[in-house]
């Protein structure tokens, strides 16, 4: 057993005597609770101690005492409540869909189908560790659910139903059809290839025309399904296309189908002339795959708002009278109390009561590390808490609390299309216009030189020049970056702001609230009598533990057990009092030394603080604005990307000044009103340099909205007063830079994507309009073109800087979750 | 090379229930989760032997 001796079963740490021991493989193990006892001999006896051995960390105490598990469990038993989430089978067996909250890795997924695999009654169960969902089924007969659930929660898991929203199961039946049509594309599209290949080594070699016509016909065969099926979507778009006369990529692909298709079958059935059904059919198969590949990334950004939704309990413990109670999430409402098992996700906003907690932000701000709450600060819903049962009082619910802001406002900048989409879209529109003239002229021309070659040529010129890349691409690379960026907790509000982002010449930092703390910080103890730096301190924190003065809160918070007694505040000059007995004053230098001095220095970049005794002067307290943690690297950082840093604070020259040499910035200014502010961030747009500005989103709304793009630091509540572009969700500034270079990365791709286009098209259509590029050629190199456009996107999402490990551990900081 | 005659509609019969049996996976969710079947198997039960108690089920 080591030094430290913890919980077997949840690792919580033990002090004094376990309550209780356990056998286990042969060893005796401490146990800290009735509940973790419980759960260690349920597993033990279930011979499957396995699961000690394989899961990724101590898994969450186990919640014992919310009343009798029984009573819990039996109203999951009613038929009103199973009509949610149950499926009744033909069989009679019945099937439910249930997030498990406590499941952390694989090893307690494996643990649940194990011991549930072996209970009577239950037919099929599989937890997927990532999205923390169940799918059970049973059968009725032999087991109820309440007896199911129960029995899961001895495990120390908590069940709870869970209901796909409607965006999810869209999501899935779109990707099954798409599939479908994939694969009938794809074994299509090898058929047909195959009799191609037989019938072009049968024209050299004189095949038998019989033989060569069955060919045909079953090609002709094959590939009906193929155009009709797998191409049905092109049809459809190049029909919509053209109802709102805006033809898209869809126009010439579906044109370019349909002519290599009517033409082969009328040949087909003629018995003679070309067939050209191996072109139709590669060509719908691999667009089929480049769309499908597209859609595949649109779904993953989209389940992440879905995702964040997902992770709300739907079942909350109210306290009545201080008696818990469960209530479903809906019920309850601003001011009830309710109580947060540790381990389990917060369902509302709220604030909280109890004395202290540790909950883990991740969901909202990409940042996993555990933050400290004390009692009165807002925990918001989606929070996951950490040690300890904690009480929170309700304060907003559903559709007002922050996720559920978030959630919208991720939504609302997916639905916008950025500028450069825009041009691409109208480009793309005017492009299949053009190519569609070329064609028909190339068409005119070949008839007059080799009317025979005409058909095919044009068919060429028709599927070469499919501005894929520009309709796909381009959108695929923003919506997959956006959500790259969402999940490190950069919330973009206007999908053009990561275009902004990207050019960003120069940012512009408001100072109190964004590069500082509002609360200042001891800078510097200078001890100046007999007493060592830490003594002075101590004693200067046991006298201010008893002000209200903003500075006394630089102090840290007194600990010990000094007396301190007769405590005045003189006001404007400072405290004195007795600690132990000794008479100590603290304040300016003129109040503590008791000495007569001129006042404060306006320029200085620092208050000091003086604390002196009986004996004279003890020590000075230089006190100044603490700079957020990592705010100086992300300074560094943005001006080794090339961005020029700049401060505009409306505080004195001095604490800006000092602000400024601490992080490492050349240019600062202070002083400035919000229209100072505004009136700066003008003058340097002034050569067309685009320049963010960086807020706490609130106090400089008029700036935030001048700038070419802002970015506010969230504040984790306060999201609708935004106005800014792009919100930092955690508090650090770190982000930025990232954001910065993940913006860079988006449209270099974007470009990169462009420009392929553009240099494919201009080698391409000569090409093809001089008949150098056979029909089957063409749609193999457009294929190709649109396939490499979309892996380029799709690049993005995939080695986003700082993006999650796929680690099977911790399922809820995986925002993502595959339809 | 008459052959050719059965053995085409053969590989057309064979084509259709390939199509078919994969309509029925997808229709029964085999491909809606692309992840997770991937971890489970970092998650062997062959590794350990089973303790007593643990035989009477299948892995």
């Amino acid at each position: 057993m080591a030094a430290t001796r913890t919980c077997f079963h949840c690792g919580s740490p033990l002090r004094g005597p376990a309550p209780h021991t356990l056998e286990m493989d042969g060893a005796g193990v401490e146990l800290c609770s009735d509940a973790c006892h419980e759960v260690a001999r349920t597993i033990r006896d279930d011979g499957l101690t396995e699961f000690y051995r394989f899961r990724a960390g101590p898994v969450t105490p186990v919640a014992g005492g919310a009343g009798d598990p029984r009573d819990r469990w039996a109203t999951f038993d009613r038929p009103a409540l199973q009509r949610e989430f149950v499926l009744e089978h033909a069989d009679g067996t019945r099937e439910a869909q249930l997030l498990v909250q406590g499941v952390r890795c694989a090893a307690c997924s494996w643990l649940i189908e194990r011991a549930m695999g072996g209970v009577p009654g239950v037919r099929e169960i599989s937890v997927d560790p990532l999205t923390t969902r169940m799918r059970m089924r049973w059968d009725p007969a032999q087991a109820t659910l309440s007896a199911l659930l129960a029995r899961i929660a001895v495990l120390g898991y908590d069940p709870y139903p869970f209901t796909e929203d409607a965006t999810d199961r869209a999501a899935i039946l779109e990707r099954r059809a798409a599939l479908r049509r994939l694969i009938v594309a794809g074994l299509g599209m090898m058929e047909v290839m195959s009799y191609a290949t037989a019938m072009y080594a049968g024209a050299l070699q004189d095949m038998d025309p019989a033989i060569q016509q069955f060919f045909r016909l079953i090609s002709l065969l094959v590939a009906t399904p193929v155009v009709f099926y797998a191409g049905a979507p092109f049809f459809r778009g190049a029909w919509r296309g053209l109802r709102s006369r805006r033809p898209g990529m869809d126009l010439p692909v579906a044109l370019a189908v349909a002519a290599a298709y009517s033409a082969s079958v009328w040949n087909a059935l003629r018995g003679t002339g070309e067939v050209y059904f191996d072109s139709a059919v590669m060509f719908v198969f691999f667009l089929s795959a480049a769309r499908f590949l597209e859609m595949s990334g649109r779904h993953r950004a989209l389940s992440l708002t879905g995702a964040l939704a997902r992770h709300l309990p739907r079942v909350a413990t109210r306290l009545v009278d201080g008696r818990p109670e469960p209530v479903g999430v809906v019920e309850l409402a601003p001011g009830d109390r309710i109580l947060v098992q540790p381990g389990h996700s917060v369902p509302v906003d709220g604030v909280l009561e109890s004395e202290s907690a540790r909950v883990d932000e991740s969901l909202l701000t990409g940042e996993s590390r555990p933050v400290r709450k004390a009692a009165g600060d807002e925990v918001v819903a989606g929070s996951i808490n950490l040690l300890g049962a904690a009480t929170l009082r309700v304060e907003r619910v559903g559709a007002s609390t922050v996720l559920a802001q978030i959630s919208r406002l991720i939504s609302v900048a997916r639905e916008e299309r950025p500028r450069l989409v825009q041009v691409t879209d109208r480009v793309g529109a005017w492009f299949v216009v053009g190519v569609l003239v070329l064609a028909a002229a190339v068409g005119a021309l070949w008839s007059l030189v080799d009317a025979g070659r005409a058909f095919e040529i044009v068919l060429a010129v028709l599927v070469v020049t499919c501005p894929c890349a520009l309709a796909l691409a381009t959108p695929a690379a923003f919506t997959v970056g956006m959500s790259a960026l969402a999940r490190q907790g950069v919330l973009l509000r206007r999908a053009g702001a990561l275009e902004a982002l990207s050019r960003a010449g120069a940012l512009v930092f408001d100072k109190t609230g964004t590069l500082t703390e509002h609360v200042a910080g001891i800078h510097r103890v200078e001890p100046l009598g007999a007493c060592r730096a830490d003594e002075a301190l101590a004693l200067a924190a046991a006298l201010e533990s008893r002000s209200e003065h903003p500075l006394a809160r630089a102090f840290p918070r007194h600990e010990g057990d000094a007396r301190v007694e007769d405590v005045r505040a003189v006001p404007g000059q400072g405290l004195e009092g007795t600690v132990d007995g000794v008479p100590l004053r603290i304040g300016t230098r003129a109040f503590a030394l008791g000495t007569a001095e001129a006042g404060a220095d306006q320029d200085a970049e620092q208050q000091s603080v003086w604390l002196a005794g009986p004996q004279g002067a003890i020590a000075r307290f230089d006190i100044a604005e603490q700079v957020r943690p990592g705010a100086a690297e992300a300074a560094a950082e943005l001006q080794s990307l090339g961005i020029e840093v700049v401060i505009a604070s409306g505080d004195q020259p001095g604490p800006v000044r000092a602000a400024a040499r601490r992080l490492g910035v050349a240019g600062w200014h202070a002083g400035l009103q919000p229209a100072d502010k505004l009136a700066l961030v003008r003058t340097m747009q002034a050569g067309g340099r685009i320049v963010g500005m960086v807020g706490d989103g609130i106090n400089d709304g008029p700036v935030l909205a001048g700038a070419d793009v802002s970015v506010a630091i969230g504040t984790g509540t306060s999201l609708a007063q935004h106005s800014a572009d792009c919100i930092l969700m955690g508090t650090g500034l770190g982000a930025l830079p990232a954001a910065v270079r993940h913006a860079r990365r988006t449209m270099r791709i974007v470009r990169q994507n462009l420009w392929w286009a553009l240099g494919y098209n201009v080698v391409a259509v000569p090409l093809a309009a001089l008949g150098l590029i056979a029909p089957w050629v063409a749609a193999l190199g457009m294929s190709a073109s649109s396939l490499l456009v979309t892996f380029n996107a799709l690049r993005l999402g995939r080695d986003a800087p700082g993006a999650r490990a796929a680690a099977p551990v911790a399922p809820l900081s995986r925002g993502e979750v595959t339809p | 090379m008459n052959i050719i005659f059965i053995l085409i509609p053969l590989g057309l019969t064979l084509l259709t229930a390939a199509v078919l049996a994969f309509f029925w996976a997808v229709r029964n969710g085999q491909f809606d989760d692309m992840e997770t079947p991937a971890w489970r198997i970092l998650m062997d039960d062959d590794r350990a032997p089973p303790p007593a108690g643990e035989a009477t089920r299948d892995p």
